[in-house]
């Protein structure tokens, strides 16, 4: 399938395939979007170039996916806009099931911070160097990954603890 | 015309039992755990149309040590619960519990691993409302019951 690019996109799928041409992997377009899957240890490096030489100032979100795939499971989606030029682009990374590990850009975008620890909370993504990787939504304490597709529906029970129903001073 | 003129300069005779519950009844005040959109319903519950002052039960209690009824409003997380639980302990005895919705009573729409399924996993309810949200007249149906059994309660006489 052709794509149809505007000038911007164009730009910017020009420059990443002539200065990242073996970090590149995929560029497609799906319902009205730009997809741009790059190679997962090279994730901060273009980040800097996209937000530097191509204005991608704007980290909208970062989300992950699980694609119960036997290789390359999950994916990190960086959802990346440029105000001057009015340009929404979706940054992909794949990572495998075993240690899923990707570098953090939050040196980058400081909004991901909150994002890369959602997506630490819910699939297990360990972002390296990011500045403050803990759980966002569930107990520290908890022991599973709740959007990982194995997890079940109703959760693991007993794994959240129910506050006590007798009294303190009883 | 008050009282006095049905009775005169007379007297008359009831239970202990009887004329505390009445009291007791006719004023459960509520401690609003608002905790999503059935608390929309509750406001609405104790504003002028449906009016629960009818009832004495128009003081919304933000304090739990001032409350006699807690209306769980709402789906309750894993979270929350801890703090619904803790604030249930201060509240002193006698009180009662309405779960409101069908969130509250059984975790409703929100089958999932973050949301406790039905508040009455860690309290004791006394009422159960249907309804997604519950009308407020439901609330004010869930209150009348919820006096109905402060009524034939022992209060002043345990029952040992």
């Amino acid at each position: 399938m052709s794509l149809e690019l505007s000038e911007h996109l164009q730009k910017t799928v020009d420059y990443l395939s002539e200065n990242f041409s073996d970090k590149l992997v995929d560029v497609y377009q799906s319902t009205g979007d730009t997809f741009i899957v790059v190679d997962a240890d090279s994730i901060l490096e273009i980040s800097k170039h996209l937000k530097e030489n191509l204005h991608f100032i704007y980290l909208s979100d970062v989300f992950g996916i699980d694609r119960y795939t036997s290789e390359d499971r999950f994916e990190v989606v960086y959802n990346l806009i440029s105000l001057k030029h009015q340009q929404r682009v979706f940054v992909k990374v794949r990572c495998e099931e075993e240690n899923p590990e990707v570098d953090s850009v939050v040196s980058v975008w400081p909004a991901a911070n909150w994002f890369e620890r959602e997506v630490y909370d819910m699939f297990g993504v360990f972002f390296r160097n990011h500045p403050d990787l803990r759980r966002i939504y569930l107990p520290e304490d908890f022991d599973y990954f709740p959007l990982r597709k194995e997890f079940p529906l109703l959760g693991i029970p007993g794994s959240i603890e129910l506050p006590s129903t007798t009294p303190d001073s009883d | 015309m008050g009282i006095e003129s049905a009775l005169g300069k007379g007297y008359l005779t009831t239970r202990m039992d009887t004329l505390v519950n009445w009291a007791r009844s006719n004023a459960a005040w509520p401690m609003p755990m608002g905790l999503a959109c059935c608390a929309i319903e509750m406001m609405a519950f104790a504003g002028p149309r449906y009016d629960a002052a009818r009832f004495g039960s128009e003081v919304m209690r933000f304090s739990p040590r001032q409350a006699d009824v807690m209306i769980v409003a709402g789906w309750c997380t894993y979270k929350m619960s801890h703090a619904i639980r803790r604030i249930w302990d201060q509240m002193p005895d006698p009180k009662w519990c309405i779960a409101m919705g069908a969130c509250a009573s059984t975790g409703g729409m929100h089958r999932c691993y973050g949301v406790v399924q039905g508040c009455d996993n860690f309290l004791p309810v006394d009422a159960y409302i249907s309804g997604c949200p519950p009308r407020p007249d439901a609330v004010l149906h869930a209150l009348m019951k919820i006096q109905d059994k402060i009524k034939t309660e022992h209060s002043v006489m345990l029952d040992t």
